[in-house]
């Protein structure tokens, strides 16, 4: 079965006179590689702390958890993303808001600590498919390099969005995300 | 100016030269293979990372220097210094330019003009062995002895090639003294007819034995594609493998050193040494010293071309296998060059006289 058509038949076949001098063989991949280095690493080398490869818009990154248009958390401690994780990274414990916690939080119920072993995720994507209340989404962000395994425990500090810096997942929503979300 | 005054000013001159060009060489070496394969390269100590040797031969030198149980110590540390000193001295007999005028009195840029530079060189570069050879037996691991073996195999069926190529460069010039060499390759017209001043160089004459002789240098420097004494994926690391920090540096550093005299080499042999296009009209207009300014900026040059083609080459062509090599040294480069010293000696048999 042919994948490509860049495959090239291997055969046995004797050496013409000209690849037997070698010479103009090894001219040949010189001038290769001189072609190379006159067109430069443009366009194919990105200095990475500096320059970030871009990343396709589906691409499954760092998680969010989303508040909404209010500035309200979504998530309500259903636990449907830690019971569908495939490795167990999610950890969450819920809690009931009190009156003067409505602005905070969507729901009667809350998680007040809610927590994902960035060392255990797989970067599947079933969290966000499992949330009912379209409170979890993966983006196009990279979790840190930290020294130790206790900072890959990320919490809330770091899953939820900032107020100010709300981050567009418009391009992972299915149709009935984007439909069912106010 | 006192001949011997000049003399010690050019020795250290030199000595600082080499050991120059061979730091920047691993630095060029990373940029050029960067840049033929389309990456950046080291960017990061100083601008266009300049400042990456001063780094590496500062870790080099901080790292621990290990030594094998049941090595021989004294030959341990005699087989890094024996290369790095080889290859050093070899280049006090190579032309580095024409001449200077100081004080009146005319100095040649060479460091030992002696009549048999050509054996000397020949003689020395085959001593090069020696300091693989004795880091290969001292470190006390059968691994590094086998390569060791395997370089000096390599080395030996080259240099029999590259005598032979020589002695037909020696036979134009009828002179084994360097200078006589490249100071011949300075007059005359190219092939007795095309008028150009300074450009009678050996390559239009020998080209066959320019192209032995390259392959040989760069099979006796262990320059790819002859890089099998420190193949890492076939023999751990070659002869040496229990080398570490400065020790190991040496080496490395000595194969630098050794690239850099060899280009030299090729200069003087083939490249007309010194002399570049309108030298003897420099030099009857602008004076002496111009002249030998310019000429030891153009032998400089040369060289650092043939250094840049060296890496082009390392970076292009893979490794040879182990009787391929010996039978490219043995069947085919010795064979080449009996041919070649034959019809050179016929011809000059023939047409000089």
């Amino acid at each position: 079965m042919k994948l490509t058509n860049r495959s090239k038949v291997v055969s046995n076949k004797e050496m013409t006179f000209m690849e037997k001098l070698y010479l103009p063989e090894i001219f040949k991949g010189m001038a290769i590689t001189l072609k190379h280095a006159i067109a430069g690493p443009k366009g194919k080398v990105y200095s990475y702390p500096e320059v970030q490869k871009p990343r396709t818009k589906i691409w499954r990154g760092l998680h969010v958890l989303k508040r909404d248009e209010e500035g309200r958390e979504r998530c309500t401690a259903c636990g449907l993303c830690a019971v569908t994780c495939p490795a167990e990274a999610i950890t969450m414990t819920g809690a009931e808001r009190t009156k003067d916690e409505q602005h905070l939080y969507r729901e009667e119920k809350y998680a007040s600590v809610y927590e994902i072993n960035m060392l255990r995720c797989i970067f599947c994507g079933l969290c966000e498919e499992a949330c009912p209340k379209s409170a979890i989404y993966l983006t196009d962000r990279l979790v840190d390099v930290e020294t130790n395994r206790g900072s890959f425990i990320y919490g809330k500090d770091k899953l939820v969005e900032k107020i100010n810096e709300r981050i567009d997942i418009t391009e992972r929503q299915s149709e009935l995300q984007k439909k069912s979300v106010k | 100016m006192e001949l011997i005054t000049f003399k010690i000013i050019l020795v250290v001159t030199l000595f600082a030269v080499s050991l120059g060009v061979a730091a920047y060489s691993t630095w060029g070496e990373r940029k050029v293979a960067a840049i033929l394969q389309d990456r950046i390269g080291p960017n990061r100590a100083g601008p266009f990372g300049i400042l990456q040797p001063l780094a590496d031969g500062g870790k080099l030198f901080f790292k621990e220097g290990f030594v094998p149980q049941g090595a021989d110590r004294f030959l341990f540390y005699v087989g890094p210094a024996l290369t790095m000193f080889i290859s050093l001295i070899t280049g006090a007999v190579i032309p580095w330019g024409k001449s200077l005028n100081i004080g009146g009195n005319s100095f040649y840029i060479q460091v030992a003009n002696i009549d048999v530079g050509v054996l000397y060189l020949i003689a020395m570069v085959s001593i090069g062995v020696y300091g693989m050879m004795i880091g290969g037996w001292a470190s006390n691991n059968k691994y590094s002895l086998i390569g060791a073996i395997r370089a000096s195999s390599q080395m030996i069926s080259y240099e029999l090639a590259m005598g032979l190529s020589l002695l037909s460069i020696i036979l134009m010039a009828g002179s084994l003294d360097l200078h006589f060499i490249t100071s011949s390759q300075g007059e005359g017209k190219i092939w007795g007819f095309i008028p150009a001043d300074g450009m009678n160089w050996n390559i239009f004459y020998q080209p066959l034995a320019f192209i032995i002789f390259f392959v040989a240098a760069m099979a006796e420097t262990n320059r790819h594609p002859f890089d099998l004494p420190e193949c890492e994926s076939e023999l751990v690391n070659g002869y040496m493998t229990e080398y570490s920090s400065m020790n190991f540096g040496q080496y490395m550093f000595g194969e630098y050193v050794n690239m850099f005299i060899s280009n030299a080499l090729i200069v003087t042999l083939f490249f007309g040494g010194f002399n570049y296009p309108g030298i003897n009209w420099v030099s009857e207009n602008w004076g002496e010293n111009i002249a030998g300014t310019l000429s030891i900026f153009a032998m400089l040059a040369k060289v650092v071309f043939g250094i840049l083609v060296f890496m082009w080459i390392r970076w292009t062509i893979p490794r040879f296998r182990y009787d391929q090599l010996m039978h490219l040294g043995w069947k085919t480069l010795i064979p080449l060059a009996l041919v070649n010293l034959v019809i050179t000696a016929a011809v000059i048999v023939f047409f000089a006289h």
